[in-house]
Parts: structure tokens; C-alpha cells; sequence
């Protein structure tokens, strides 16, 4: 099936392709160190933090903070955005960090703030590729 | 065997610094022509000839066999270090190395490139299966201020720093470059102007971006015997410093500080044994206005989480306490896109008592201080016409 999606596409490379199977089956999945025990983000074969090779694939909870964030008034080219949109990085509860999009909220700074939780959705580009996205999370 | 790197200090000078003939919009020439007229014209400065130069440093991809072959130079020592804008700052440290371990004796370092223009620039795009692709372009990662930005964001949330005194280095920064005839935007502005100005990514407008331009620049160091030879003021390097933390800004380790910069500036200050209270004059890479913020944090010229206070009024304008960017920064005078070699020249010329109406005066010490990616490589370096 020929894609419309006309973003940049991540093709996965030996090391992520669980990650990014991981996510097409709508799971945030990330590697923990048996060793050192602490879960890392990009994927890698060893552990970044200790060189284990002692590492496996774990079910994250999707959970996190916003840690910062940008709201870029214009896409790059081809990248599907009508207006202004944010890129922020979250602070997932296991720990690591990663670069994503915060959607269900208005990119307006004064609507967003450091710290405050959100959740993954999944966004299918292709059908083999979805994206991890984050949106607020209501906490009780 | 260990050696002590406090050791290096003031073993080699800068003896050359210029820029190419012409600075700013210019399709009319490629980037390695940029290289090449700025080569000239740094040996034209350091009374050297070519056949002196016996090292070459520069940045790009495949530069280190690039550019010898354009210029006609058969180097013994090749320094290829690129990690961006901060690049030929590193090399400056690895040129001192390389001269202190006899493996050569003058070393050219060079920058050209067309990044307005863009006459002969390699490629920019990463393969599709980069970690920068599958990891953050996929989300509408916008280049330089989606980068900066992220810590811009969390500075103003953790230290209540305000976008008015990110304002303030722009307005400063506008202020030395109405003093300098080579900067590519001159009119004075105000805080409101900057704040005004087109949104381009938040917490940036337009007025906290650096300009985009063509150009070249070029330094040539020696050892500091030879350098007392040449015609001008040796312009000794007392400190350097350098570190890499992260290439992505989704890596970087913390968003409040700039770790990189923490262990350049660290070891620029140990290695040279100068107070901060000593330093005269102050040149730090602003690709954006939060960067000179971070940098005087890191460097310790001021507390983490007060570089915006510290840049407040106009702090660090002509007549300030604190003269920083005095050839009108990467915001006002010149940003080809790898800036660092602009301010190792601005530098030079203010500890030689070259710069006219924007001179520093008595400034014989001097900081510089870059950023290479985004946040992700810093150096410092501290010289001094005094050893």
C-alpha cells in the first residue's frame, strides 16, 4: 500500500526495529539493563549507561512529564502540520527522555507547562510505522 | 607518565586572523572560495606565506582532504574535528597539542561556507535510517530552534528567566554591531522590536535568531618562540577547553545547564589560572539569546539560573560592565552557519587593540566561547597579549 504520509518516515535499523514493531502494535516499548538496571532511550545493543549486553525489551507504562517544549510556527518541508505545533520532550516515568509531538491541546504556550503529565497515543503513518505521541494525561 | 595540560599554557599564539573579502549575501562565490580568500588574508595579517603553513584544520565532511587539495597545501597535520559552529575553537586546542608535540609548527585553521547562498555545500539531509530521522525529524524537528528552544523553555520555567532579557543580548549585541562596518545589520533596536518581531519557533522570534550569511574566516597558530618573530602582537592562548555531551537535543542531559560547556570552561580556567575578575572582553557563540545566557552560567561569570539578570540592562552593550559579542555576534554581524572562527578573530583583534570604535579599552585578556549542534559541543578559550 503506497503511503500519502509525506513527513519523514523512520526506517528502522536492526537495533530499533523492536521499538518501532513495538509501536506499530500500539506499545511503547524500551530496553532495561538487567545489570545496572536502568531503562534507556534510543535503542541500542548494549546498555548506554554500562556496556551490559545483558539487556531486554520492556512494556513501558506510556507515562510521563513534559519536560520542555518548542511550538514551531512553521513545518519543515513536507511534514504535515496546518499551523503552529509543538515538539516537546517527555520525561517518561521509567526514566529516559525522548523528542515527540504533544497533541489534544492547543499549541499555546500559555496553555502548556513544564512538568505536566501526559500520555502516549499512537499515530499510524504507514503500515508499518506509527509514531508515539504524547497528550495530557488528567491525573486523579 | 602523566602530564600536566596546565602545562600548555602559553606554549602557542594566534599570529593571523581574518575574514574572507566579503561577508554576507554573496551567490557570486562557493565555499571553498571563502576558505581560500580567508586563508589569504589570515597570512597577509600573520606575515606568513603558505609554504609556512605545515597543519590544516578545518570542518565539514571530507574537508581534511577538501580543502588542502583547493589551496595547494601538502599538510603533515590534518584536524578534521567537526562538531559545528564551535569547531575551529577545538582546534585551536588540537593545533596547540600537535605544535607542543612537535608534529608540526604553523597551523592553518579555516572556515568558508555559503550558508545563504549555499554555491558548493555538501548535503544536509540524514539518511532515513538516522537516529536524528527516526528519532526527532520525524516530529517536525525544525533545525537550530527547535534545539535551543528546549532549553530556552526550561530556563524560563525552573529560574523564571523572561524573554525581555533575552531581548537584552539582541539589543546589546544590535549595539556593538552599529560599531563595526563589516556587520550585516546595523540599525539600532529596542526590547520591543525583539519582541515584536515575527514568532518563528517558541520562545524565539526572529530578533533571537542569528542571521544566516556567507563567509569565510581563518586564524593561524604557532608556537609561541615563532609567533614573537612575526609582525603583530602574538595573541597567546593561555586556556582551552573542550566536551561533547549528546548530538540529539532529545539526548541532552539537562535542560536548566550546559554540561558541555560546565567542562570546557573548567578546564580553560585551570589550565590559563585567570580569575574571572581579570577577564577584559568576552566573545560567546549567540546562534540564539539564550545561548550567551547559558554561557555565562557555565563559565561561572555569573550563578546557574542568573544569566538572565545578568544580561539585564544592557549589561553587556559598548560601555557596559560586561562587553560581550563586540563585532555584533552571530545575531548582528555575521552567521554562516559554523560562526565559531568569527569570534576566535574578533578576539584576536580586540587583545591586539585593533577595533577602532567598538575597541575594548586596555583589553589585553580575553574569553571565547562557542557551541557546536545544538547544545551538544562547547569550547572555550582564553588568550591574553600577556603570558
Amino acid at each position: 500500500m503506497a503511503t500519502s504520509y509525506t513527513g519523514p518516515i523512520p526506517k528502522p535499523t536492526p537495533e530499533s526495529k523492536p521499538y518501532w514493531d513495538a509501536a506499530a502494535q500500539g506499545k511503547l516499548r524500551l530496553q532495561k539493563c538487567n545489570d545496572c538496571g536502568q531503562f534507556y532511550f534510543y535503542p541500542r545493543p548494549l546498555c548506554v549507561h554500562c556496556l551490559s549486553r545483558n539487556v531486554e525489551w520492556q512494556d513501558c507504562s506510556g507515562r510521563g512529564t513534559l519536560h520542555t517544549f518548542v511550538i514551531n510556527q512553521r513545518a519543515p518541508r513536507g511534514f504535515p502540520a496546518d499551523g503552529p505545533y509543538i515538539i516537546g520532550i517527555v520525561q517518561l516515568d521509567e526514566g529516559p527522555r525522548l523528542m515527540t509531538n504533544i497533541v489534544g491541546i492547543e499549541p499555546d504556550p500559555k496553555k502548556l507547562r513544564c512538568d505536566m503529565p501526559v500520555e502516549v497515543v499512537f499515530e499510524q503513518i504507514t503500515p508499518e510505522i506509527s509514531l508515539p505521541k504524547f497528550k495530557p494525561r488528567v491525573t486523579a | 607518565m602523566s602530564v600536566d595540560y596546565r602545562k600548555q599554557r602559553g606554549t602557542v599564539a594566534i599570529v593571523g586572523a581574518a575574514e574572507s573579502d566579503e561577508l554576507g549575501k554573496l551567490p557570486h562565490k562557493s565555499a571553498l572560495a571563502l576558505h581560500m580568500e580567508a586563508t589569504h588574508n589570515a597570512l597577509a595579517d600573520a606575515g606568513l606565506k603558505k609554504s609556512d603553513i605545515d597543519a590544516v584544520f578545518t570542518s565539514g565532511r571530507n574537508m581534511a582532504n577538501e580543502l588542502p587539495e583547493y589551496l595547494g597545501i601538502r599538510p603533515r597535520f590534518l584536524g578534521g574535528t567537526q562538531v559545528g559552529g564551535c569547531s575551529f575553537i577545538l582546534h585551536v586546542e588540537h593545533a596547540m597539542a600537535a605544535i607542543n608535540a612537535g608534529l608540526c609548527e604553523v597551523a592553518l585553521i579555516t572556515h568558508g561556507e555559503s550558508g545563504a547562498s549555499r554555491i558548493a555545500m555538501p548535503s544536509m539531509r540524514w539518511g532515513d535510517d538516522s537516529t536524528a530521522n527516526q528519532y526527532e525529524l520525524t516530529y517536525g524537528h525544525a533545525g537550530p530552534p527547535t534545539g535551543y528552544g528546549m532549553v530556552a523553555t526550561r530556563h524560563m520555567h525552573e529560574y523564571g528567566t523572561t524573554k525581555e532579557q533575552m531581548a537584552e543580548v539582541a539589543v546589546a549585541t544590535r549595539q556593538w554591531a552599529a560599531l563595526n562596518p563589516k556587520a550585516m545589520m546595523r540599525e539600532p533596536i529596542t526590547i520591543a522590536d525583539v519582541l515584536g518581531s515575527r514568532l518563528v519557533a517558541w520562545p524565539f522570534n526572529l530578533l533571537d535568531c542569528c542571521l544566516v550569511t556567507d563567509g569565510g574566516g581563518a586564524i593561524i597558530v604557532t608556537s609561541a618562540e615563532r609567533a614573537r618573530s612575526l609582525p603583530k602582537k602574538p595573541v597567546y592562548v593561555l586556556g582551552t577547553g573542550e566536551c561533547s555531551s549528546h548530538t540529539m537535543v532529545s539526548q541532552m542531559p539537562n535542560y536548566n545547564r550546559w554540561d558541555a560547556a560546565v567542562a570546557s570552561g573548567e578546564r580553560a580556567f585551570k589550565m590559563s589560572g585567570v580569575k574571572h575578575s581579570e577577564i577584559h572582553v568576552a566573545e560567546f557563540y549567540d546562534a540564539f539569546t539564550i545561548v550567551p545566557i547559558l554561557a555565562a552560567e557555565a563559565l561561572g561569570f555569573c550563578k546557574p539560573g542568573e544569566g538572565g539578570p545578568f544580561m539585564a540592562g544592557q549589561r553587556t552593550a559598548p560601555g557596559g560592565a560586561f562587553p560581550m559579542n563586540t563585532n555584533g555576534g552571530g545575531l548582528s554581524y555575521t552567521h554562516t552557519g559554523m560562526y565559531g572562527i568569527f569570534i576566535l578573530i574578533e578576539l584576536v583583534r580586540q587583545l591586539r587593540g585593533e577595533c577602532g570604535p567598538r575597541q575594548v579599552a586596555n583589553a589585553t585578556t580575553g574569553i571565547c566561547h562557542g557551541t557546536g549542534g545544538t547544545w551538544s559541543a562547547a569550547a572555550t578559550l582564553i588568550a591574553s597579549t600577556e603570558v
